[in-house]
Parts: C-alpha cells; structure tokens; sequence
C-alpha cells in the first residue's frame, strides 16, 4: 500500500504571491551597490534576488540567495514558458523560501539539492548550473536528479505555484471566474466560425 | 422547518450520505411522511458559497481525508492519497458532477449474458431489467430537469461541443448532440436556465445544475419529516444480537460521538465509504464486516474506463467557455466485440481550467512537451472517454492500516486495469485522436485517466445473495433493514454517466421501503 507524499494535491492552495517589494523600486544601480550579477538574469546581493534590468526583485528570508537565484532557474527549466518573465517563476517558488526560513530541514534539502546541481553542472565543464548556457544541457542535468527528493519537491510544487496565477492564466488565455461577469452567455462562449 | 429527532428514537430511517442516492432517497420517504436522519459527514455549502476557482473550490468541496492506493492504475502513482475525486458535503458529488444523465442500455443491464464469460471478469446480470427501471427513469428525468426529455429542450452547443460535432460529422457519427443534462436550459423547478459559466465542477453558482443540495435537501426539509445532520461523520452501524441494525454511530464537529437508533439504515456514502464503513462494523456476529456473508463487500469496485483526449488548433477555441460536459457522441457505446473488447464507450466535451490542466494533463510531466502543451491551452479542445470497465473481484476496497483523524482504518483502493479496460481505452484514444486530427488538430494529447469521479460496485446487486451484497431493491441479503442507497450497488458499470440511474434507483428504492415499512417486515 502507498502512502507515499508524492501527491499533487497539497493541502493549502495559495495564489502565486506577486514578488513585490521595496526593492521593487530601486533601480538598477542602487540593486548593484548591494550585490552582483549572477549568470546573465540576475543581480543576487544580502537578502535578495533580482532581474539583472531590475524589473523585479525579490526578498530572499530562508535561502542563500544564490540558490534562490538558480531555483528560479530551475522552475523555468522544469516549465519553460517563453512568454512567461522571470517575476512569474520566482512567484512560483517564494514560498520555498519562505519554508525554509522556519524549516532547517526543508532549507537543507534545497541547499543540497542546488549544490548538487552545480556539482553536476562543473564535472561538465560549467562554472555552475546557473551559467550552464543551454537550455537542454540543464535539463539534462536535472534529469539525473528526477527522482529526487529535491527534485520532485521543486516540480511538484509548482504545478500549482505556477500555473495557479492569475497572471499565468492571462498569458495562457484563461479568462477563469466567469459568474461576476455574467457567465459566457453574451461573452463568446460559441463564438468560433473556423469549424 | 427542519425536523429535530431524538438520538434514541428507533422509529427512524437513518441514511448515511447526502448526495444523488442518499439526497434522492431522504426526500422521497420525507415526501411519504417516513421520519429521515440524513448523517452528512461535509458541510453546507450552497450556490452563493461556491467559487468559479479550481484549487480554493477543490479545498472547500473535495473528499480529502486519507486514502490509500494500490494496483497497477497510474492514480496510485500519481494521487496516492487521492483515488477518487468526489464531494464531502451536503449534497455529496452531485454539487460537483457535470450534469449528464444517460439511461443505462437494455444489454448493460445483463451483462454477462451479452458478454458471456469474459477471463478475470466478475460479470453478473443486474437482478433489473431496464423495463422495470423505466418508469423510475422518468421519474428521475423529470425531476432533475434533463435536457431532450419532458419536452426541455437541449442546451446550446458551446466551441468545444462545436469541435466535437465538425468531428463527429467528418467521422460519420450518427449520434451527436448537446447532451441529455440536468442543467436548466430554460427556467424550471425554481432554478434559472444555465448561463453558460463554465465551472460546473466548481459547484453551480446559479443553481441551473441539478444537485441534492439545493433540490432534494430542503423539499425534504421542508415536509418536516427530514433532519440532515452536517459534519456528521459515521464510524459504524450498530446491530441488535437478532442481526438487525439498531444504530449508527458518528461523531459530530465538536468531537462527541453519537449513536442514532434507527428502524432501518441506508449506506449512500459513495462506493469507497460505504463499504468502508460495513468492514469497519465488523462484530463477534458478523467478523467480516456487515452483509458480507457472500464475501462481497468491498470487491468488484469499478471507476469506469476513463481517459481523455485534448485536440490543439491552429485557431483558439477557448473550450472552457461553457458547460463543462457541453456535448455527447454515443456512437460507440454498442455492444461489439468485433472492436476487440466487450461494451461500449460514450466521447463528451470536458474542458478544465488552467490549474487542473497543469495537474491532469500528464501527472509528473515537465519540460517543453509538457510546456507546448499549455501554451496552446487557448486553442485545444477536449473529450472525455467514458466506458464500461470490467468488475474484478480483486479490484476494490480494504481496511488500509492508516488510520483518520477519528482513529478508523481508511479505506485502501486497489485498482487493476482488466484487459478489455486497456482494449476500450486504446480505442477510445485511437478514436478521439483521428476525430480532432479530422477536422485539423496539429497535436492531440492522449491523456490518462484522472483520480475516479464514478465509482461503482464495492456492494454489488445480485439474484443469489451469494454473489453480491444486495438485492434488486438495494437491499442487504443478510440484513433486512439495511439498505445501499449508492452507486455501490451497481452489479456492472455500463458506459453511461451514473447519477441518473442512481437516482432512479433511489426513488424506486423509497418505494420499496415503504412498502416494506407498512407491512412490517422492516
């Protein structure tokens, strides 16, 4: 008998959080003072990790934020949406961060697991896995990793961290909540003519 | 307006469950004046509370107390704690059911004689006949409001449904059409005509949809004669040392556990929690659980052969604008085994949204195939594949050794694809697949069965009470005053939506109960 976690359906479903915060407006310059580019994305400095155009930026409590950084990478290597900015994934996987503050385990086995992926990533010849530069060379170092804990925490995590924002909705053309509108009635719900 | 009864008033029919059997069953003998506890182990919740949103209306409705899994299906895998996706709340699955309400055909009610012996397959005929169920069809249809029966007429076609009838027609499907649904397409009963929401998994937020919890509940309520008890979750059902039931124990939202004496019991908790619950009374008399002198219980459980079919196009379709189950084809649910499997199979419109599409799509699945999948999710269209699955006496449900937060063994459900399941199901997918690509899918996605919606046959009717657990009437072999009101009863699945044939059955249930009551044999 199975009763394993490997379960899609957690219990709370939060909304993915909007990344904001003060660090939101600052600019570029001012989020350089305070830390560093990282790969080509990112500027990572104490307590943070933003855009490198600094379009977004996000508060880092529990994680490296380092590993924050490749997290983001992470989740948009697990779920590549070409149409979807980085503030959607790091949305995606804030709430890591924020268990890891209050959990010294769950802040380990992401600690280890983003280790381990830039261990993998320099016996390729990568600096780290951040800056491995193509796609399908990341993924294939995630596939070595697919079983994990680590792994399947992050993936698992983010069918619903990700693909639960609105926001992600309206990239993907889902109109959702319908009953304050009126329903679909009057709003194209028969409206193709191409069949 | 509601009806307080005493906890010791054994004058009482107690039924266990609220949804389309139990919601059915409670109103009908509140209607004959018959004094109804309903035992509700959710809460109540109404149109005005539901939300047009996957994972918080997941939250507030779905069955999410501890299961477990077994067997070869890929639900054990993917939702191990998760079997089965139904409703814990007044009202029960059918806040959450899509609405469709198809009669079961004459051959599915006599299975094996069409089928004949089938390797690994427990197959019985049903102690019904459909002619006998009929004038309980009518019923049922009329007083759910189903659409293309009564003179109501049909709901209109959403895109998805007009994608599926280009198909249909390209194909040479004679049979397709907007559905026969308990969804309101014009005002009636009380309720308004459907406005085309989408969400009707979600709960109806206008009430157009057919559900026990705001048709059958309150014009029980309403008689005097029904008491539903919320948060009530049973534990067991008590017998007197004749053999008789006498009582079901619950406990109810403040921890207090309560026996309510009845005169008769009726299970209606769904066919994973109503088995459950008669294993969980076993006793000195009875050590293998409640009416199980067949060995019945739990066994032969049916999910129906499911899978489903999403179609990509060059243009948007935006399939989630409407009903969700917006359209049928029935074509291919003939008995004919020249297809190379036994029964039949029906292909109706599903959609879902976002959310759930990431979770259903391809459980566990990542990187690009699995992202240019949604990222079409504008211009797919979606089938459902619904047939007749084969009863197994290995598959269905036992004792796990988890125990819940009342300190009772869980229900374990184990689930075994037969041969004919996967036969159906490639051909289904082989089907749904070449009817997208005909009217120019550039992708389709063979999609896996999702957590079970129709669970059937864990206490299953039979002619000889040493095949199955009850009779034609729901009513137990061993015991006479208890009843299985559920899909439970099912002897096969057929390939048709259950609700409609529950509720049938559940009407004509009442009757028979009430006869029973008048001449004191119960």
């Amino acid at each position: 008998m199975s009763t394993n976690n490997n379960n899609e359906f957690p219990v709370e479903f939060p909304k993915g959080k909007s990344p904001s915060s003060p660090l939101m407006a600052m600019s570029r310059r001012q989020l350089l003072k305070r830390g560093a580019a990282v790969g080509s994305s990112f500027l990572v400095g104490g307590g943070f990790v933003a855009a490198s155009t600094a379009s977004w930026a996000v508060e880092v409590k529990g994680l490296e934020p380092q590993t924050m950084a490749a997290l983001v990478q992470i989740a948009r290597d697990i779920y590549p949406h070409d149409r979807f900015g980085d503030e959607l994934y790091a949305a995606a996987v804030k709430g890591h961060d924020e268990k890891a503050a209050e959990d010294p385990a769950f802040k380990q086995l992401l600690e280890a697991g983003v280790a381990a992926l830039n261990s993998l990533a320099q016996v390729r010849g990568h600096p780290d896995y951040l800056q491995t530069g193509w796609e399908s060379d990341r993924v294939d170092i995630l596939k070595t990793m697919e079983a994990s804990e680590f792994f399947q925490t992050i993936r698992g995590g983010l069918v619903v961290g990700l693909y639960n924002q609105p926001a992600v909705w309206t990239l993907l053309g889902y109109e959702g909540s319908s009953h304050e509108h009126g329903g679909y009635i009057t709003r194209g719900f028969d409206d193709i003519n191409w069949v | 307006m509601t009806a307080p009864f005493d906890v010791n008033d054994d004058s009482v029919v107690v039924i266990i469950g609220t949804g389309a059997g139990g919601g059915t069953l409670a109103n009908e003998l509140a209607q004959k004046g018959i004094s109804v506890v309903a035992l509700e182990a959710g809460g109540r919740h109404l149109p005005q509370d539901y939300l047009n949103d996957e994972w918080p209306s997941f939250s507030q409705l779905a069955w999410t107390d501890m299961r477990t899994t077994s067997g070869d299906w890929r639900v054990a895998k993917d939702f191990a704690n998760l079997p089965a996706w139904i409703v814990k709340a007044v009202g029960g699955s059918t806040v959450h059911w899509a609405g469709a309400s198809l009669r079961l055909q004459d051959h599915e009610f006599r299975a094996k004689t069409h089928y004949g012996e089938v390797d690994g397959a427990n197959l019985l005929d049903w102690p019904v006949t459909l002619a006998e169920l009929e004038p309980y069809y009518d019923k049922a249809e009329d007083k759910m409001g189903v659409t293309r029966t009564n003179g109501i007429e049909g709901l209109p076609g959403n895109n998805n449904f007009k994608v599926l009838k280009a198909g249909a027609d390209k194909m040479g499907y004679k049979d397709c059409h907007s559905g026969r649904m308990a969804i309101n397409s014009v005002e009636r009963d009380g309720r308004p005509a459907c406005r085309q929401l989408g969400f009707c998994f979600q709960g109806c937020k206008m009430g157009a949809k057919w559900s026990t919890a705001y048709t059958e509940i309150p014009k029980g309520e309403l008689t005097g004669n029904l008491e539903v008890r919320e948060n009530a979750h049973v534990l067991m059902v008590n017998h007197d040392d004749t053999g008789k039931v006498t009582g079901v124990v619950y406990q109810d939202a403040d921890g207090n556990q309560i026996e309510q004496k009845a005169r008769v019991v009726c299970v209606a908790g769904n066919s994973i929690e109503s088995p459950r619950i008669l294993l969980n009374s076993a006793s000195s008399m009875f050590a293998d659980g409640l009416a199980n002198s067949s060995g019945q219980v739990g066994k032969n459980y049916m999910r129906h052969m499911t899978g489903s079919v999403y179609g990509v196009f060059e243009k948007p379709v935006n399939m989630y604008r409407g009903t969700t189950m917006a359209g049928i084809i029935t074509d291919e649910s003939r008995h004919d085994p020249s297809r190379g499997f036994v029964g039949g199979y029906e292909m109706e419109t599903l959609s879902l949204g976002v959310p759930f599409m990431a979770a259903f799509l391809n459980p566990g699945g990542w990187g690009r195939e699995f992202t240019a999948a949604m990222d079409m999710y504008e211009n797919m269209a979606g089938m459902w594949l619904v047939g007749e699955d084969m009863p197994q006496e290995s598959n269905g449900v036992t004792l796990s050794d988890a125990k819940d937060q009342f300190g009772m063994p869980v229900a374990n459900v184990h689930f075994d694809d037969h041969p004919n399941d996967i036969a159906m199901r490639n051909h289904a997918y082989k089907q749904g697949m070449a009817l997208y690509d005909s009217v120019g899918a550039t992708q389709t996605y063979p999609t896996p069965p999702y957590p079970s919606t129709h669970n059937m046959g864990t206490l299953r009717m039979s002619t000889d009470a040493s095949d199955g657990v009850v009779n034609g009437f729901g009513q137990s072999h061993d015991i006479a005053n208890l009843f299985v009101s559920d899909g439970s009863q099912f002897t096969t699945g057929g390939a048709e939506n259950p609700t409609l044939t529950i509720v049938s059955l559940a009407i004509r249930q009442a009757d028979y109960i009430a006869q029973q009551m008048t001449e004191k044999s119960i």
